[in-house]
């Protein structure tokens, strides 16, 4: 006897209800709560970390992130109009440069930007938030130039004609017409850039900064050597939502207003 | 240099690639001119006006505007296109201005008028093309129509020595057509210089001074509206005609 395909649909929605119950009432009667609780959730060691993880570490990583962001931004534009450019060299430039900064892993690029660079010329950074934020914004800005370079792509090209026909220089009417336009379209993919930057900030701490330019992660791990305990990172950890959520869920109602004026 | 020519163009070529679009083409407008370029799609109508304010770059041969050499490469092209006005088909309005400075923003950054005068010039240049009180509505809140209107008036704005129609109708539902070719019929009426690629037969007939048959990349007649369009001598111009005109 067969069945039909709506009640086997059926069927197989239930049992993923009743699999996913068991499921956690499994994970919840196995683990020992306690024992996590204690090592990962001490209540006395949440309110130690404050207030210095938001005055001093939180306050390091917004620094950083900012930082990185505005290089980051600035640079993009640079580079996704001279990928744009009809003069060659730049456009040889400026693909070269994405390539090889999307493809080496922050990590080298800041050990390499921030240690081996000094040691190899005897120069030396001149402030430790730069000594980060610098190698953030140049692996930023090819990510960006990308992003920004979609957004004009994305302009319709009757935008440049109308502008040009109007006796409009070609710069003129990128600064006027298009890129006004374009920033419209790369908002939302630039604050998605914004919140992974907040999150790549944390690998800036293996550049061994000094207590008054630690950020998060690191004001995390300091906090499980001093504790014994892993306490620490978990509000770190919440930290980081606290700044991220907000950011994701404002780029989920962007596009979400996006479709319903498009419509 | 006759100073009553404003349009001069001289065995122009235009090639995308191996796609040879403009096989030779030489034709000259007068100042005052209505001339109507009429002809099959694919025959190089618009790259022909394209080519006027170089938007396509020719790649051979001369185009001559105001007396000024386009094709030269010491010419300023942006001075130069300042004072060609174009009207395109798909608009092309600035979505992010309303519809006042979408007249203004031309005015301001090239001719470097006041923010009060390119405002003045620009409400008075809507009322004359039927737009009042639509100022400050965006482009997506007008009908094509009106678009194509705010498009006509920015052109004008500049003080246009030549306006440059791009099949200005042929996005437009049927209904909305008659509002812009009456602004371009008072136009003409008042002596603007105007070249307009159109299928708008009955406005090639009624307002054009020439009409202009292209097919395949080259002009193949042209004439008073009276002889190419009611009585034509070629037998492709025949041809487009009947199929144009019988449905």
């Amino acid at each position: 006897m067969a069945i039909s395909k709506r009640k086997k649909a059926q069927y197989r929605r239930i049992a993923v209800y009743v699999l996913s119950v068991i499921a956690l009432l499994v994970m919840v009667l196995v683990v020992d709560w306690g024992r996590l609780q204690n090592a990962m959730f001490q209540w006395d060691i949440v309110v130690e970390q404050f207030p210095d993880i938001l005055t001093g570490a939180a306050k390091n990583t917004i620094i950083f992130t900012i930082l990185g962001f505005a290089g980051g931004l600035s640079f993009g534009l640079l580079f996704a109009l001279m990928r744009l450019s009809t003069v060659r060299p730049y456009r040889w430039f400026a693909a070269t440069y994405i390539e090889i900064f999307r493809g080496i892993p922050l990590l080298v690029t800041l050990l390499i930007l921030g240690f081996g660079i000094p040691i190899a010329t005897g120069w030396r950074w001149p402030n430790p938030y730069l000594q980060g934020a610098v190698p953030l914004a140049l692996v930023a800005s090819a990510y960006m130039a990308e992003t920004i370079r979609a957004g004009i792509e994305a302009v319709p090209k009757g935008q440049m004609e109308a502008a040009r026909s109007l006796g409009m220089s070609y710069s003129r009417a990128m600064i006027t017409i298009i890129i006004p336009q374009a920033l419209r379209i790369i908002v939302p993919p630039l604050t998605n850039e914004f919140v992974l930057l907040i999150k790549d900030t944390s690998l800036i701490s293996v550049l061994g900064v000094t207590a008054g330019t630690r950020d998060l992660a690191r004001f995390g791990r300091d906090g499980v050597n001093s504790t014994a305990n892993a306490t620490p990172l978990i509000v770190a950890g919440l930290v980081y939502l606290a700044m991220t959520v907000p950011l994701t869920q404002l780029v989920a109602w962007m596009e979400r207003r996006e479709k319903a004026v498009s419509r | 240099m006759n100073a009553d020519i404003v349009v001069n163009i001289t065995n122009l070529n235009k090639s995308f690639g191996d796609n040879h679009v403009l096989r030779g083409i030489d034709l000259q407008v007068q100042r005052g001119e209505v001339v109507c370029i009429i002809g099959p799609s694919g025959s190089g109508k618009s790259t022909l006006l394209r080519c006027v304010n170089m938007l396509e770059m020719p790649t051979a041969g001369t185009v001559v505007v105001l007396g000024r050499e386009l094709t030269d490469i010491d010419c300023d092209l942006d001075e130069t296109r300042a004072h060609i006005g174009m009207v395109f088909q798909q608009f092309n309005l600035f979505p992010h201005m309303t519809a006042l400075e979408n007249v203004c923003v031309a005015q301001r950054k090239v001719l470097k008028r006041s923010a009060g005068e390119a405002a003045t010039i620009a409400h008075d240049l809507l009322a004359r093309v039927g737009l009042v009180e639509k100022d400050n509505a965006y482009p997506a809140q007008l009908s094509g129509g009106q678009q194509q209107r705010v498009a006509i008036a920015r052109a004008l704005a500049m003080n246009p020595d030549v306006m440059l129609f791009d099949e200005a109708t042929s996005a437009l539902d049927p209904e909305l057509i008659g509002e812009v070719l009456q602004v371009m019929q008072s136009l003409a009426q008042e002596g603007m210089t105007m070249l307009v690629v159109t299928h708008e037969m009955g406005f090639a007939k009624g307002v054009a001074d020439r009409v202009v048959f292209m097919d395949g990349g080259v002009i193949v007649e042209q004439g008073p509206p009276s002889q190419v369009i009611s009585a034509p001598v070629e037998e492709r111009t025949r041809a487009f005609l009947s199929s144009v005109l019988n449905h």
